[in-house]
């Protein structure tokens, strides 16, 4: 019965993180149109995004279960540092698989490490990851200093690929018709998001979660393997965290150690304004990229609102969370006393 | 039964959004239409500035909102915090906000193919400043407008020779320290390159080489070191002003005096950029002999621009902006550079000063 109620509070959350953007880019729509009318603007939020959803992602399952994890904005970094030396090295034998497996590679490595540390060993995950978070800043630098580009030939054959939208675009300038259009990253994380869900939903493993960030001990007594479940939900947000480093490298195409600073923060605040608790045990996946969306969204109006200068997008950031705080306990309360 | 209800709910707000977007195509056609009949009544440009680091990038930064600032134009400036995934975010932004212009000023210089070639097909002219952008083909920006650096250096050199020679000292008792910018950095490499080629000509000895990272702070610990290393420095020629602010502090803290008279022991500091006040005001001291300017006042040089490409002509595709040589020392008065003149003027008053003079 308990676990049940949960899920309800999460589908809660999920429908005013929803109505609050839909509201929000309605509202965009109607009060400063221009791009906003654009359809490309709308995928353009996910063309810009795409690592942020699958970092974001994985954060909530991270999050669901009552831990965090600090590390993934230097994985990604780590990540597309690796992959550039790799693909651009002077014998030119770097392959798009290859360069894929290091992904994974380094991002399961991670997952295992920091897993086995929060799980059996039960240190704090919000040390373990920070610890991570330096290590992976400092082999970025170490890997190489200076930021460069990839010159390889078939990444950036793969990096300039586009998937267009049939029959949605806009006119543009010149008269002619422009269809819109999406990254291949973008792709990657609409099925990473659909996965989860259906893993949150409706399997075993999604419950587990749930069950043990809502209450370990009960979670225990119910026969869980609450160590296991807490390192398979960092094995899932790290490995998901070298999968969206791939994507950040396929955006950006260059290695840098100043790539993806401050996008844990990011993440987690999508994660929250989506609905996930900080907690544990509520969250849902399509609130995060909801989150995601609200996030990038809020941020475009603020620039276009001639709010120029970069504090400005932190406080419009700040003062955004703050409401959905606001709203969620507010809710929450209510339900709790009918 | 309950969730039944819910999914309902969930895919009733999902086509609330659906039709939101899709109501969104027939706006955007309708406002296309719109903009068609009132073009060239104001000129939208899109700014993306790649960060604020220093003073001068705040300074080219200004310069930018000061000339697109009403007089029927609008700006809207997106701040990059020195990332380019920011600076390619506010570009496509500007790209669905149909501005009529985008001023870009790139934190790299590879890795804008795609995002500048979406700009062309929507038919926006791209103008880059300040650093360049390496792309396969040229025609996906309009122009560029900046510094020539090794210029810079060539003149700073130049003043340096018709000094030297107008005291009488033989160029090889010059012992020049080079406190590099950060390397790797388009200023770094002109200017330490106009230095270069200048000492090879003229035979004088360059003692050593050190980054000083453009701060103050490295500026000063490169120059305690050197003044260690070597008993003979007799000029130390700093790549920005920063570092020229650091060295002089160094030399002093070491018991050297700083100035223009070489021959009787004192060491000469040079500089660049010329946008730090307390820089200036060493220059009018005679602390720093002598300033190249980096102009970092290129608003009006883009505007300019743009009028020239909606009266329907063609720019030149690199546009260097004005620069001046400052030196308080009065025994140089001109100094030619590839058969150039130009005039060594007095170290501006204030900086607002210098403002109002190089913008007129």
């Amino acid at each position: 019965m308990k676990k049940k109620i949960k899920l309800n509070d999460s589908n809660l959350l999920l429908v005013i993180t929803i109505v609050i953007f839909t509201l929000m880019y309605l509202g965009a729509i109607i009060f400063q149109g221009g791009g906003f009318t654009k359809p490309q603007m709308f995928f353009n939020q996910f063309n810009n995004n795409a690592a942020l959803i699958i970092t974001a992602c994985g954060m909530s399952v991270v999050m669901i279960t009552g831990g965090i994890d600090i590390s993934v904005g230097g994985v990604v970094a780590l990540v597309s540092m690796c992959c550039a030396v790799y693909l651009d090295n002077p014998n030119g034998n770097g392959t798009i698989g290859g360069s894929i497996l290091i992904a994974l590679g380094i991002g399961i490595a991670y997952g295992i490490v920091q897993g086995f540390l929060v799980a059996y060993l039960d240190i704090q995950p919000f040390i373990v990851s920070l610890a991570g978070m330096f290590f992976a800043r400092g082999m970025t630098t170490i890997v190489n200093t200076a930021p460069f580009n990839v010159e390889n030939e078939k990444f950036k054959a793969l990096k300039l690929t586009k998937v267009t939208i049939p029959f949605i675009g806009s006119i543009n300038k010149k008269g002619e018709f422009s269809p819109a259009y999406v990254e291949i990253g973008v792709i990657v994380a609409l099925l990473i998001v659909i996965l989860l869900f259906v893993v949150l939903r409706w399997t075993k493993l999604g419950r587990c979660f749930y069950a043990v960030g809502g209450n370990k001990q009960s979670a225990l007594m119910l026969g869980i393997n609450v160590r296991r479940t807490k390192f398979l939900s960092h094995l899932i947000c790290s490995t998901l965290a070298g999968i969206a480093g791939y994507v950040y490298f396929l955006h950006v195409g260059s290695g840098s150690a100043s790539h993806a600073t401050g996008m844990e923060m990011q993440a987690i605040a999508s994660s929250i304004i989506g609905g996930t608790m900080l907690t544990g045990g509520v969250g849902n996946i399509i609130g995060t990229l909801f989150g995601v969306l609200s996030l990038s969204t809020i941020q475009n109006i603020v620039s276009l609102a001639g709010l120029d200068q970069a504090w400005w997008t932190g406080i419009t950031i700040a003062a955004m969370l703050g409401i959905f705080l606001i709203i969620q306990s507010v809710v929450m309360a209510q339900r709790k006393k009918a | 039964m309950k969730k039944i209800n819910e999914v309902v709910t969930l895919l009733l707000l999902l086509s609330v959004l659906v039709t939101g977007c899709g109501s969104s195509v027939v706006n955007g056609k309708k406002d296309n239409a719109g903009e068609g009949n009132d073009a060239g009544k104001t000129i939208t440009v899109g700014f993306s500035q790649l960060g604020a680091e220093s003073d001068w990038r705040n300074t080219n930064t200004q310069s930018m909102l000061d000339a697109f600032d009403g007089d029927g134009y609008t700006l809207i400036y997106k701040n990059g915090q020195q990332k380019q995934s920011n600076q390619i975010t506010a570009i496509r932004m500007f790209i669905q906000q149909e501005v009529d212009y985008i001023v870009l000023a790139p934190a790299t210089e590879t890795g804008w193919d795609s995002v500048l070639s979406e700009a062309k097909e929507a038919g926006i002219p791209v103008i880059i400043v300040d650093r360049r952008v390496d792309v396969a083909d040229k025609n996906l920006y309009s122009c560029w407008v900046g510094s020539d650096f090794e210029l810079e250096g060539r003149k700073v050199a130049a003043w340096i020779k018709a000094y030297t020679e107008g005291q009488g000292i033989d160029p090889s008792d010059l012992h020049i320290v080079n406190i590099q910018g950060s390397l790797g950095s388009t200023a770094q490499l002109g200017r330490t390159r106009g230095l270069a080629n200048a000492a090879r000509e003229n035979g004088w000895e360059i003692l050593a080489e050190e980054s000083g990272d453009f701060t103050e702070t490295k500026g000063r610990e490169v120059m305690t070191s050197l003044l260690k290393r070597y008993d003979n420095i007799n000029i130390v020629y700093c790549e920005n002003d920063n570092e020229a602010i650091g060295a002089i502090d160094a030399i002093e803290s070491a018991g050297k005096k700083v100035g223009s008279d070489i021959k009787h022991g004192e060491i000469m500091v040079v500089s660049f950029d010329a946008v730090n006040e307390q820089a200036i005001q060493y220059a009018r001291e005679g602390k720093i002999s002598c300033i190249a300017e980096c102009n970092p006042l290129h608003g009006p040089r883009v505007k300019a621009l743009i009028e020239t490409i909606e009266a329907g002509g063609t720019p030149e595709k690199f546009n260097y902006v004005d620069e001046r040589i400052f030196s308080s020392v009065p025994d140089v008065n001109v100094i030619i550079v590839d058969g150039i003149t130009y005039t060594v003027d007095a170290p501006p008053e204030t900086q607002s000063a210098a403002d109002a003079s190089s913008s007129g």
